[in-house]
């Protein structure tokens, strides 16, 4: 038997295949049925500060609506309910999840102003997760503001986060920084304990028969692993965190390869949306039968083994590759 | 008995008390007292217990017969029962008051007292309800103010007890219900010991049970139906005793003292008041000024009215006694005098003949009526009473209040005599419905009457407007008790919370010299008063008022809170005040933010701190120049060219000074003209949408959706476009019927409410820029004066004639007049573009029978009206009637229309020989089927006239009287989902089953709207709703299925929003058919909880998951042998979340409720597969061989 044990955020995992944030993890069957499928845990869907905002203000305002105003509908709402609007569901669901499964839940928190995420991520911590992923999901739209200035806010936000709460703390970022090895680094100086590569955006779409810009998100498509691929296996020998690589996870060869770069775990969920929480299993099996046809007996054994520093050629993963592949296509019918 | 002292208004005290010694309570909405039953159905969901330990079992009803009916069961089978109404909810009940006071049962029945329906209807307070009931055989106790509510709740309900007399408990609608006092709460342990728990097992004894079996109801006959009703007297007799030792022992429990009738002023008092209700409190306090000023003036309140007690009003009267007056809140015409003055004339009568009379010369006793329908009743009312009754000779039956100068039965009295405690702080705030005033107001008066030692009082004045609504907040706060139950005439404190206010109240009239007053300005304390009208400016210089300004728009916006300028106005009143120190001011300012919001999220409460914080920094003192220099004036009167009815009479109403209006300017009979709110100019959009003919296609679709009939469209040929304003824009028309005519499209800025579904609804994008539509919104007030002009120019345009068009074309029905405009109607309202159709197809031949609801408020609350005429003088002929009886009321004039043809025709046929045979034939023959058909017979009708005109015979004047009902009308009976599905459902029912030709059109909102949002059995499942706060657990009513049953009746479902041409064909097809068409309008509402420039999107939503199915079923179609039934939606192509979770309605629950919400959801979602599968079965049925392929579109 090939040992599939992996360390993540200090957490002794069974194996690397991580559920990550999907409507999967919403709801507790489902998520029971990923731990007997063998998911190793489950990172929680995002709880959105601005979502929560928005709600506030937008519940407030219709129930305010056109109340004392008129002399007989003085309300157009009972208002004596016991509802409220706030991060307590998601709390609750915490709660839930942890009552339900033994693998470690996950939290993640997504937000960009301070305040009140902090106060959520102790709220999250409370309520008993196992580790907070940090959601740094911004783009940036003032042609103003230097780049230097929105890292530094950042930064400042995770080191807040990180003083705040005592489980492990993972952030979630995007490719989309200038120097990536740098900013990286400074996550972990900052407390980071995990670093998740990468953050999908949602893509606006233009519907062209109502002339209206349309969010979407497509499930992630394999080919999309080979980003983090790269940049894992630039950052994981040089930043003292742990690496998570989401994005295009469909196989056991994907793990592997995930592995190979330097990821303690890999993560999945547009894989799940598909074909359900029993891939799990089947993706694991892909993974141990790869290891034993080729001989490895642990996943610890090839965590890293073609990191950038590891590999014959490091230039690879750099830009001379680039090249490469561009010429290569020039070949193609 | 611990002292709790918190603020609370009458309903809820009441409330408070009924709830907690009750069992079972069967509630219904109706103004002033739905609260009561609101508050109740709260405390049930919350699991709150009554002093027994168990949460009361509150159950809706279908109406308050259906209430009264439901207590009545429960207290036969033994439970403790109660519920709460008003005005004709009192009234439906009365037959069950008979019933249940006859059986000596022993209930309360808690009345926020409300006028009656009769020339008006009118939802403010007085007597003539409860005097309705006065026979019935309750009990009858008389509560005059919040405090005292609070009290006869429990006094009622211990003496209905002791006595097995069943009591109606009355306070006055509005000035007790809705006033917000300092009160001290009733403990538990207080209720406990005035309740006999012997008593109550005795009650439960007497039940119904088939272990003790018993009958009751018996149908008695002449020979003992007399002695068994003459049983009750000794219970009668033993009553006011009962009740009186009650209020003894309540009297020692809490310290309020209580007799059956209460005297106070001068031992030696020769004159003498006697009266009940909120305007007693008025009366003592002016009694305590003129008995200080050494008047020999005396104040008996009734408190028990039923049983009578003519013993204790003598103990209660003082020996000095000379004159008497009772006022009565109420009006019995065709009586000797009103019911209190009958009393009190019959028990002197009866002292003085039984030779009993304390008097030494029996007093002269003068009746008269005031405070009707919540008329304001001041101390200079009370002391023309008072005056008159020095007189030789005062006046009897008189009124006080009003001017009648017709019967001349007013006392005159001084407006200016005041009685106001000098140390009582008295501040009025002049805010709009949004902005939150009042809220926040409620709030201050919770914090000066909580957290100081003040004595505090705070009424509200609210609109009859849902839109642009203004409301005035009363406050009054000082060391003394307040018994001012009237409005604030001298104020230290006047705040105007809306700077455009300022050209149209005159709100400075009530601030006292040397006074504040505070204003909410955009332009800072260096500029404003350069901006301020001159009256404006004369009245601060000439009281030396010290103004304060605040940017309050500017706070609310750099703190998030949009519109709400509640909290900012709040700290500047609790700063200028000086009622707390500021930091004591904003810490509770700022508790009561948390405990009002914290629940509604954080986000909410930042902002509400942050806008508190920012108040501050931005409230200035206005250093007042020495002359007033302003050159604005305040707007007066009403626009140019009013007919004299709308100047002088409706003229006043919109200038706030109905009140001064006499007798004789009141149409006797209720009945006043239509299209008056083009009169009205509210001027209350911020935004108005502008039109970009570049862009526009000519669909006509924003004017379709208008609720307002504010944007129009015509089509003119060029010739016309004389003179027209430089800024009046046309473009070419695209009608392929009229090649060479110009369209425009034109907004009216001032009778707009800037709602923006226009915009919504345009389907017409710019292509250079996609953000903007044909018709985008813009700022109003720089738009303002050119667009009246436009609107003027455009409204002399001549209007297209109706028989050059294809109606039933959606471009082109948008291009016929309105007849309903302007209304009071909530920005962005769901039903009102229903009614603009219908007056748009058929109003100049329309009758309209419409319930009483929302559209009955919109449609007809006065001042003004919406349904309009054409330039031929024809529009919708309008009425209300009741909530109830609507459709049978459409149906008596059905009946009538169809005498009148019966006998119009019988009348042909005799004058055939005189008007000629030819005639007579086309008119009986007519074809009315379209516009052309109409305008022909019309054309026949004035040929038939002026024939008959020669004809000397009354018949033939008859005849010339009823020829107008041979032109084609058009019947509708129209009313909300309350009416059709609930109270009114039995009539509905009955006129569906009639056979008779007449549109019922249901407004549907899925709840009483009107009221403000209860449940109806078109409540959806998982909605909530208030009387289902939890979320309903039953699906809508198929009201449209059941009606289908009959086979004969036409039913659409539709939805403007998910179908405009579906809904145009609905309504054409409704018309047509020769029997009952029934149409099931979605209405979005503002109690979906929604945002309403989104009201067509969710209708849309609707109909794509299939939450709102559109079909036509048209039985025509049967009868050639085709399905009836025709689908007009798609299947569902949505989840029904998709459309509930962007109702605040549902997502109330899921935010309180999440494992609950999804179990309703999943049935709600389950009600709309089945239903789905329901509809698509009914349209592929085979129908008489003919397979459904055949049927039509």
């Amino acid at each position: 038997m090939v040992d599939l044990k992996t360390t993540y955020l200090g957490l002794n995992l069974k194996n690397p295949l991580v559920a990550s944030a999907s409507p999967l993890s919403e709801r507790v069957e489902s998520a029971r049925q990923l731990e007997q499928a063998g998911a190793s845990a489950i990172v929680m869907y995002s709880l959105f500060e601005e979502q929560i905002v928005r709600e506030s203000l937008a519940m407030n305002q219709f129930l305010e609506q056109g109340t004392e105003s008129y002399a007989e509908a003085l309300s157009y709402f009972s208002q004596v309910g016991r509802y409220s609007i706030g991060p307590e569901r998601y709390l609750e669901q915490v709660k839930q999840l942890k009552d339900a499964v033994a693998i470690p839940i996950i939290a993640s928190l997504n937000g960009i102003s301070r305040g009140r995420w902090i106060e959520y991520a102790q709220r999250i911590e409370n309520s008993g997760a196992d580790a907070l992923e940090l959601n740094l999901y911004f783009v940036p739209t003032d042609p103003n503001e230097p780049a230097g200035e929105i890292e530094d806010g950042l930064i400042d936000l995770v080191g807040s986060v990180r003083k705040a709460i005592a489980i492990p703390l993972a952030v979630k970022i995007s490719p989309y920084f200038t120097s990536l090895p740098q900013f990286a680094q400074r996550l972990a100086d900052a407390g980071a304990n995990g670093l998740v590569l990468f953050n999908r955006f949602y893509q606006p779409d233009i519907d062209l028969n109502e002339l209206e810009v349309t969010p979407s998100l497509s499930l992630s498509e394999q080919n999309e692993i080979r980003l983090p691929l790269r940049w894992i296996a630039i950052l994981s020998d040089q930043v003292s965190a742990d690496f998570a690589l989401t994005s295009g996870v469909r196989t056991g060869e994907d793990i592997i390869k995930a592995m190979m770069v330097g990821a303690k775990v890999a993560m999945t969920a547009s894989e799940l949306l598909r074909h359900g929480p029993l891939r799990v299993s089947e993706i694991l099996a892909e993974v141990a039968a790869w290891m034993e046809e080729h001989d490895y007996d642990s996943i610890v054994q090839m965590q890293g083994s073609m990191s950038q520093n590891s590999v014959m050629n490091p230039g690879e993963f750099e830009r001379a590759n680039y090249m490469k592949v561009l010429s290569s296509y020039s070949y193609l019918p | 008995m611990k002292r709790e002292l918190t603020t609370i208004d009458g309903n809820q005290a009441v409330a408070s008390v009924a709830f907690r010694l009750n069992e079972v309570i069967a509630i219904y909405p109706i103004t002033p007292s739905s609260a009561m039953g609101e508050w109740a159905d709260e405390w049930a969901a919350a699991g709150q217990k009554n002093i027994w330990g168990t949460t009361p079992l509150v159950q809706e009803m279908q109406s308050e017969g259906g209430a009264a009916g439901a207590v009545h069961g429960a207290l036969q089978a033994g439970a403790l029962t109660t519920t709460f109404t008003a005005s004709q909810g009192l009234l439906l009940m009365i037959p069950n008051m008979y019933k249940i006071a006859g059986e000596l049962t022993p209930t309360v029945f808690h009345v926020a007292a409300r006028s009656l329906a009769t020339q008006g209807l009118s939802i403010f307070g007085d007597h003539s309800d409860v005097m309705a009931a006065r026979s019935t055989g309750f009990g009858m106790l008389a509560s005059n103010s919040v405090q005292e509510a609070m009290d006869f709740a429990l006094i009622s309900q211990s003496a209905s007890l002791k006595t097995r007399l069943p009591f109606l408990h009355f306070f006055d609608g509005f000035r007790t219900s809705h006033e917000v006092a300092k009160v001290e709460m009733i403990d538990d342990a207080a209720l406990a010991a005035m309740i006999d728990r012997e008593l109550v097992r005795t009650h439960r004894r007497r039940r119904l049970s088939p272990d003790l079996p018993t009958l009751r109801g018996t149908a008695q006959n002449p020979d003992v139906y007399f002695q068994a009703r003459e049983t009750i007297n000794s219970y009668i007799n033993a009553t006011p005793e009962l009740v009186k030792k009650e209020m003894e022992t309540f009297g020692k429990l809490t310290g309020r003292q209580y007799r059956l009738f209460d005297y106070s002023g001068a031992p030696d008092a020769e004159r003498v008041i006697v009266m009940m209700g909120s305007g007693a409190e008025s009366a003592e306090e002016t009694l305590a000024r003129l008995v200080s000023e050494g008047e020999k003036v005396g104040l008996v309140k009734v408190r028990l009215f039923r049983p009578f007690s003519v013993e204790h009003l003598q103990e209660a009267l003082p020996r000095s006694t000379k004159a008497i007056a009772v006022l009565d809140r109420t009006k019995e015409p065709g009586a000797t005098g009103e019911p209190l003055y009958m009393d009190v004339v019959t028990a002197l009568s009866e002292m003085q003949s039984s030779g009993e009379s304390p008097f030494n010369v029996a007093p002269r006793v003068v009746g008269g009526r005031y405070g009707l329908s919540s008329k304001e009743f001041t101390p200079g009312m009370v002391k023309a009473v008072y005056d008159e009754l020095v007189k030789a000779s005062p006046r009897n039956h008189f009124t006080v209040g009003i001017l009648d100068d017709v019967t001349h039965t007013s006392l005159e009295f001084d407006a200016n005599y005041s009685t106001e405690d000098p140390e009582t702080v008295r501040a009025v705030f002049f805010g709009l419905g949004s902005d939150g005033t009042v809220g926040a107001n409620k709030n201050s008066i919770k914090i000066i009457g909580e957290e100081t030692e003040n004595y505090a009082q705070g009424y509200f004045v609210y609109d009859s407007k849902k839109s642009g609504s203004v409301t005035e907040s009363h406050l009054r706060f000082g060391p003394r008790p307040i018994r001012s139950t009237y409005l604030i005439q001298k104020a230290n404190f006047v705040a105007c919370h809306q700077f455009n206010f300022l050209e149209r109240i005159n709100m400075l009239k009530l601030a006292e010299p040397g006074g504040v007053f505070l204003l909410n300005s955009p332009f800072g304390p260096d500029e404003v008063w350069d901006e301020l009208p001159r009256s404006v400016q004369g009245q601060i210089l000439d009281k030396k008022l010290r103004f304060y300004v605040v940017d309050g728009a500017a706070v609310a916006e750099e703190a998030g809170m949009g519109q709400r300028i509640n909290t900012i106005l709040q700290a500047c009143f609790f700063a200028i005040s000086g009622v707390l120190t500021r930091d004591e001011a904003i810490a509770q300012i700022k508790h009561t933010i948390e405990k009002t919001y914290s629940k509604r999220g954080q986000a909410v409460v930042d902002a509400n701190f942050a806008a508190v914080d920012l108040a501050l920094a931005h409230l200035h003192q206005v250093k007042v120049p020495a002359t007033a220099t302003s050159l604005l004036e305040m707007i007066q009167g009403l626009p140019a060219g009013a007919p004299d009815f709308v100047r002088d009479v409706l003229g006043p109403m919109i200038a706030r000074a109905g009140d001064d209006l006499p007798v004789s300017a009141m149409p006797a009979d209720g009945v006043y003209p239509t299209g008056t709110t083009q009169w009205e100019k509210r001027n209350i959009a911020l935004e108005i949408p502008v039109w970009d003919p570049e862009v526009c296609i000519q669909c006509g679709k924003c004017v379709f959706v208008c609720p307002h009939a504010v944007i129009r469209e015509k089509i003119f040929p060029q010739t016309v476009l004389n003179g027209a304003p430089e800024s009046f824009k046309t473009s070419a028309a695209r009608w392929k019927e009229f090649p060479d005519y110009l369209y425009t499209l034109q907004v009216s800025p001032e009778d707009c409410t800037g709602c923006a579904l226009c915009v919504e609804a345009c389907p017409a994008k710019n292509k250079s820029q996609v953000g903007l539509k044909a018709i985008n919104m813009a700022d109003q007030p720089p738009l303002r004066k050119q667009e009246s002009v436009n609107w003027e120019y455009f409204l002399s345009l001549p209007e297209l004639d109706r028989t050059s068009i294809n109606v039933a074309n959606l471009k082109n029905s948008q291009l016929l007049q309105p007849l309903f405009e302007f209304s009071g109607a909530c920005a962005g309202c769901g039903e009102t573009p229903y009614l603009k159709l219908l007056s748009q197809l058929y109003g100049d031949r329309a009758i309209i029978a419409n319930a009483t609801g929302c559209s009955s408020i919109y449609g007809g609350n006065l001042p003004t009206t919406p349904w309009a005429k054409n330039a031929d003088g024809r529009g919708p002929a309008w009425a209300n009637s009741l909530f109830e009886d609507n459709a049978e009321f459409g149906l008596g004039m059905r009946l009538t229309l169809d005498k009148q043809i019966e006998m119009a025709h019988e009348m042909l046929a005799q004058f055939e020989g005189q008007v000629g045979g030819e005639l007579v034939a086309a008119i009986l023959g007519a074809d009315q089927s379209d516009e052309a058909g109409i305008q022909e017979q019309r054309n026949r009708i004035e040929k038939l006239r002026k024939a008959l005109a020669k004809v000397k015979d009354e018949r033939a004047q008859d005849l010339i009287e009823l020829a107008d009902v041979l032109v084609k009308k058009s019947l509708w009976i129209v009313g909300g989902d309350g009416w059709a599905y609930d109270i009114g459902f039995g009539g509905l029912d009955h006129v569906l089953a009639s056979g008779r030709d007449v549109n019922i059109l249901v407004l549907d909102t899925e709840v009483y709207s009107n009221t403000g949002g209860q449940a109806s059995k078109s409540t959806p499942r998982a909605a909530t709703a208030k009387f289902a706060a939890n979320g309903k657990n039953q699906a809508k009513k198929d009201i449209g299925l059941m009606a289908m049953s009959y086979g004969n009746v036409y039913v659409a479902r539709i939805a403007m929003g998910g179908s405009d041409t579906q809904t145009l064909k609905a309504f054409i097809e409704a018309e047509s058919y020769p029997g009952v068409s029934l149409i099931l309008a979605y209405s979005h509402c503002i109690a979906h909880g929604i945002d309403m420039r989104k009201g067509l999107e969710q209708q849309r939503l609707a109909v794509e998951t299939g939450f709102w199915p559109l079909y036509r079923n048209d039985p025509r179609l049967a009868a050639e042998g085709k399905n009836p039934m025709q689908l007009d939606s798609k299947a569902p192509s949505l989840s029904l979340e998709k459309y509930a979770y962007n109702e605040t309605r549902y997502r109330m629950l899921l935010q309180s409720n999440p494992e609950r919400a999804e179990e309703l959801m999943d049935a709600a979602q389950n009600d709309v597969n089945k239903r789905w599968e329901h509809y698509t079965g009914l349209a592929g049925l085979h129908v008489d061989g003919y397979d459904t392929a055949k049927k039509t579109d």
